[in-house]
């Protein structure tokens, strides 16, 4: 008995100290620093960005740099916040990764498809969109589903991506269908491939990228849902929220917004990138 | 911490579940196979010995998230449907049960030789001195390091969370998206975790204790 | 006919390169983890066995403690949770102080259990010779202890190697990590990939056993 009250004892202990390690005590010396004027002095901004979405942020895999939609407006908004000097860091950040580095200070943004909601607005704060997307289904050539109610069956299985915001959508679409997440693009894909589920679910663009691969998978329904995308800083942080607002209306204006996602869009079948001009 | 697992309870408790579950049912027929692989390795058969080694080197090998994948996503395609918690309790099955081979395999050649030829010379077959003689000696040798490889199999039921099989790790993602407090809600499963394991550890401690 | 195609562009010179670079991430982490965690957990395991009053529990209960969490969780925290405490560990640094944390009290279970395996006359035997305690666990129950051990330390070992896969969590750039920006190019290239995977890590792995295998029997020679 003396026993089991050691090792209760030292448990307890050793769950303080864990709790000390995992609390955010950090942050709180991190949000009186203002981020904007540390990177002006520095001349850098740090950004969190995707490294394995296509389109919007992927690792060249020859060059070793991360390339996409994304990377390109983040230089673009840089530039214009810094001048032409200023320098862009990007960070590969994955969903489980971005809100402790966003609070540790290992980066000043995340700017990684993430979609402003009512709940995420809560523990960030997110500067207004910079792009557009709308959620879709992908089913198989002749797949009976021709949209997203028709997921809304028992028996109906929906796939979609850890940490996306589009599973939580599905809930409200499809309330009867069962939603299964997996960890990345291409692991839901093949997945759908090998009929452990009816429909894939993400955001449109990706899912045009991925019919465009494999001819044998189409959009179906149209998108069903706007998922705006948007900057996330740290609580506190409204100078440098707001600098980077005006800077988005600065590249909308210019046209240097459109330039970028013409070079990104423009080529994905399905897509009409016309209709997301700003 | 307190008020994600206020609101998100009914997640951790479907999580801690599909890990028990999947835990003890690859514990029971891991811990079968393994033992068998064991004693084919060391018959004095030939091709058998050969059979065992080639299971044993190829299971433990290759990455418990490739042999899962291939259950999850290769075996439906030309074989049959099969969910991604039973892929997943498959896959750990085999690749735990490769460990298990190799751990009871080098108790049973710790246990004295010469005790394998007493048996045998008193009349007892092959099977009846290992099942007899050999294995209950072995089994307490290896008690300590099988209960290491018990207790990465409950940790590594966490592959489960790669193909959607709703374990502790899967439902820890979800809670750590829906509340994005990272943190916290990794410290939450990681405590649940040791739920499991914790005691797992002191009955092997006394297992040991007992048979010593 | 597909099928084929895709390993065919899968396996470009490109992203076999760049899956062999993150195949020597993986082995120099592997390498400084199994040096350094050998090192620890050899000591960590004769504290634990020797019995020394209040000492040898506290460790027990702390090897007991960190080997039962699950090692992303470990990963996770010393990358984000140490900051917190005002050391900020690089992503290789964090994962080569997680993985040797970790595997130093695996490998701490492994060795006390080896040297318990021992014969207890043989310290007697050592003590009534005039050796000390430290000298007898040393000179003469440590090496047969280790002889015992070895099949139970590669095992370690290999998960050890498998295991840094984990920290594709905190976007430490080995192999698995690359093998998903690969197939995040094109989806086709998932299944090329994790058959990639599987001959790379089995060809390390493999090598590990035969390298053990050879001491194993090298030992049981010299018996």
């Amino acid at each position: 008995m003396k026993k089991f009250w050691c090792f209760m004892g030292l448990f307890s202990v050793l769950t303080l100290m864990l709790i000390t390690l995992t609390s955010c005590g950090s942050s709180t010396a991190l949000s009186k620093r203002d981020v904007l004027q540390a990177d002006k002095k520095s001349n850098t901004i740090t950004w969190g960005v995707k490294a394995d979405t296509k389109l919007f942020g992927l690792m060249n895999v020859k060059t070793g740099k991360v390339e996409g939609f994304e990377i390109d407006l983040a230089k673009a908004l840089t530039k214009e916040i810094l001048g032409k000097n200023g320098k862009a860091v990007f960070v590969p950040v994955t969903s489980q990764t971005r809100m402790p580095l966003l609070r540790n200070g290992n980066i000043d943004a995340i700017m990684a498809t993430m979609t402003i909601t009512p709940q995420r607005a809560k523990q960030v704060d997110f500067t207004r969109s910079y792009f557009d997307a709308g959620q879709a289904i992908l089913v198989k050539k002749g797949s009976p589903i021709k949209n997203v109610y028709d997921l809304n069956k028992s028996g109906k299985v929906v796939l979609g991506v850890t940490g996306s915001n589009s599973v939580e959508n599905i809930g409200k679409f499809a309330p009867k269908a069962r939603v299964l997440q997996l960890s990345d693009y291409a692991q839901a894909f093949t997945a759908l491939k090998s009929g452990q589920g009816d429909a894939l679910t993400t955001d449109n663009g990706i899912l045009y990228g991925m019919s465009v691969e494999n001819p044998g998978y189409v959009v179906v329904g149209g998108s069903f849902t706007k998922e705006p995308y948007g900057i996330a800083v740290n609580k506190g942080q409204k100078n440098f929220r707001n600098r980077l607002n005006k800077a988005l209306t600065a590249v909308e204006k210019d046209g240097t917004y459109n330039k970028i996602l013409k070079k990104w869009f423009s080529n994905v079948p399905g897509l009409n990138y016309k209709e997301m001009m700003r | 911490m307190a008020h994600i697992v206020a609101t998100q309870w009914p997640l951790l408790l479907t999580g801690l579940w599909h890990t028990i579950l999947c835990s003890v049912i690859a514990l029971f027929f891991s811990l079968i196979i393994g033992s068998l692989f064991a004693i084919f390795e060391i018959m004095p058969n030939r091709v058998m010995r050969i059979i065992g080694h080639v299971y044993v080197e190829i299971f433990r090998n290759i990455p418990l998230l490739v042999i899962t994948m291939f259950f999850f996503v290769v075996i439906p395609l030309y074989v049959t449907k099969i969910n991604g918690f039973t892929a997943g309790t498959i896959g750990l099955t085999i690749y735990t049960s490769a460990f298990i081979a190799e751990t009871v395999r080098s108790g049973i050649q710790s246990v004295e030789s010469g005790q394998m030829e007493g048996a045998l010379s008193n009349g007892l077959t092959f099977w009846q001195s290992m099942r007899f003689i050999i294995l209950p000696q072995a089994f307490k040798i290896v008690i300590p390091p099988l209960g290491n490889q018990f207790i990465n199999l409950v940790k590594n039921s966490s592959v489960l969370a790669f193909v959607a099989g709703f374990d502790l790790m899967y439902q820890g993602n979800m809670i750590a998206n829906n509340t994005l407090q990272t943190m916290p809600s990794y410290f939450i499963v990681a405590v649940l975790y040791l739920v499991i394991t914790m005691p797992l550890s002191y009955y092997m401690r006394h297992l040991e204790k007992k048979l010593a | 006919m597909e099928t084929v195609q895709n390993f065919i562009n899968a396996y470009s010179w490109t992203n076999i390169h760049y899956l062999l670079q993150g195949l020597w991430v993986t082995v120099e982490v592997s390498v400084a983890s199994i040096i350094l965690s050998f090192i620890f957990g050899t000591i960590l395991g004769v504290i634990r066995y020797a019995n020394i009053k209040y000492v040898s529990a506290i460790i027990g209960f702390i090897i007991d403690l960190i080997r039962n969490l699950p090692l992303l969780i470990i990963i996770f925290f010393t990358y984000f949770g140490l900051p917190n405490l005002g050391f900020k560990p690089a992503i290789i640094e964090a994962a080569i102080l997680a993985m040797t944390v970790f595997e130093s009290m695996m490998i701490a279970e492994i060795v006390r259990s080896g040297i318990m395996a021992v014969d207890s006359g043989q310290m007697e035997g050592a003590l009534s010779n005039g050796l000390s305690y430290w000298q007898g666990l040393r000179i003469i129950i440590l090496p047969q202890a280790l002889r015992n051990m070895i099949p139970a330390l590669v095992s370690q070992f290999i998960s050890l190697v498998k295991d840094t896969s984990l920290a594709t969590i905190i976007v430490l750039p080995e192999m698995m990590y690359h093998a998903q920006i690969i197939y995040g190019q094109n989806t086709n290239y998932i299944i090329p990939m994790f058959v990639a995977l599987a001959v790379l890590y089995f060809v390390v792995c493999y090598a590990l056993s035969l390298i053990a295998r050879y001491f194993e029997k090298r030992m049981s020679y010299s018996k």
